[in-house]
């Protein structure tokens, strides 16, 4: 399977991605890893006009503390995340999932950002910074600005950035030795996930049970109101509205998301 | 468009359309075919190939994307006696294959698996293969091969050195 035609540019620093989206417009995409864009390109699902690869901006890539924070770059790549000393102990729920991703050739070339400008419902590691908190920082013609994780993805494939604007950074709370779980339930080790939860700090996200990764609100609230890791699980696919295909119905689902929430759940508290 | 890569070694400049992705150029452009493509979409791991020292999956990247790049495929591996590296020995010795067409991919995504961990468990093996699939599901003898490549050394875990190839 082959692309439709564009036209290729290769950016080198954020004000150069910047002014080749604004002269580009809407027909532009940005190539990062191109885990997520190539393949729906060869099935001609996407077809931008222009790609604007902007893997060769070096400063994208690092994961440092800033204050209360864990600052990591958008072009940091799946297996940097994995790998990182400091995302391990400063926030070791984020290195874990970016193990789950894929493969490790799929994780030589992902990007952070990359899968949180993408916002497949049923990727991983928007699921985890969902259940972390924090907030993504974007890049566009007015500066940057930041918007909230909980804010950000707003439906299938959709966002809350502009076309203009590219993701530069993501930022989450520290959660040091707070307990955390990640399940992911696949039918092979390196499929999507047909539904995932991820738990910290009371907090609980979900993959694949609707249009966007998404907060276990019920559930959270019953663990806020004391109830029982069990109890708060049973409710943990309340609110949500996900879809059936050859791998799950909507049922099946929806207990995938009630068993993953209390498994993460029970892990997180057994740290 | 203008890409300069250097193939096994050998740096070459060839014009290619953008969308050309790194699998087709290899084996149409190249003319090394050993670089197998499978499923075309990045789940089987026969198209695998080192980039720049990390295994990838060449259906899903860019000849552009490599370029100023350092590409390493099966053909690159062996010595310019034909002396086999040390991941081809141990899977043949082993008999690490049925019908062959994972092969290629396999043994550069098994070089990438000592990379990381040079005395790797099966299971650690398993894992550092999980992007790729044998159909024949020869993976008993996959596995052995890479355990009996991490006992002959660092260089199991290591694709040729671009000077070493030239010489």
């Amino acid at each position: 399977m082959i692309p439709s035609q564009f036209d290729y540019v290769k950016v080198r620093s954020v004000d150069e991605a910047v002014a080749a989206l604004t002269e580009h417009g809407e027909d532009a995409k940005l190539l990062a890893g191109g885990h997520s864009l190539l393949p729906i390109m060869k099935l001609r699902l996407a077809v931008p006009s222009v790609l604007i690869d902007i893997s060769g901006i070096r400063d994208l890539s690092y994961v440092r503390v800033e204050g209360d924070e864990v600052a990591i770059g958008a072009g940091t790549r799946h297996f940097e995340l994995e790998r990182s000393e400091v995302a391990r102990t400063e926030v070791p729920l984020l290195p874990h999932t970016a193990g789950r991703v894929g493969d490790p050739q799929v994780r030589h070339r992902g990007t952070l950002g990359g899968t949180v400008a993408h916002s497949d419902p049923a990727s991983d590691l928007p699921t985890a910074l969902l259940a972390l908190g924090g907030t993504v920082v974007l890049q566009g013609p007015g500066g940057r600005r930041e918007v909230p994780v909980t804010e950000f993805w707003t439906g299938f494939f959709e966002t809350a950035m502009s076309p203009d604007e590219l993701v530069v950074e993501l930022r989450v709370p520290r959660t040091g030795t707070a307990g955390w779980g990640y399940e992911k339930f696949t039918r092979r080790e390196n499929d999507w996930p047909i539904v995932a939860a991820a738990a910290v700090q009371g907090r609980v996200a979900l993959a694949n049970m609707g249009g966007s990764v998404l907060r276990a609100s019920a559930t959270e609230e019953a663990l806020a109101g004391g109830a029982s890791i069990a109890d708060a699980a049973a409710l943990a696919d309340q609110g949500t509205s996900p879809t059936a295909d050859m791998h799950a119905d909507q049922e099946y689902r929806r207990h995938l998301a009630r068993l993953l929430t209390r498994r993460a759940l029970e892990k997180a508290a057994a740290a | 468009m203008q890409v300069s890569i250097t193939v096994n070694g050998q740096q070459r400049t060839d014009e290619v359309e953008p969308r050309l992705l790194l699998a087709h150029y290899l084996r149409e452009t190249c003319g090394l075919t050993a670089t197998n493509i499978g499923c075309d979409s990045t789940s089987c791991g026969a198209c695998t190939v080192v980039v720049d020292g990390l295994s990838v999956k060449s259906c899903t990247v860019l000849a552009a994307q490599t370029d100023g790049s350092q590409v390493t495929t099966l053909e690159g591996l062996s010595g310019p006696d034909g002396e086999m590296h040390p991941m081809q020995a141990a899977f043949r010795a082993e008999h690490g294959l049925q019908c062959g067409f994972c092969t290629p991919g396999m043994v550069m995504a098994a070089i990438g698996v000592l990379a990381d961990n040079p005395d790797p468990s099966d299971r650690e093996v398993r894992e550092g293969l999980e992007g790729n699939l044998c159909r024949c599901t020869g993976y008993h003898n996959i596995v052995r091969a890479v355990r009996a490549a991490a006992t002959s050394g660092p260089s199991a875990g290591q694709v040729p050195q671009a000077q070493e190839v030239q010489a």
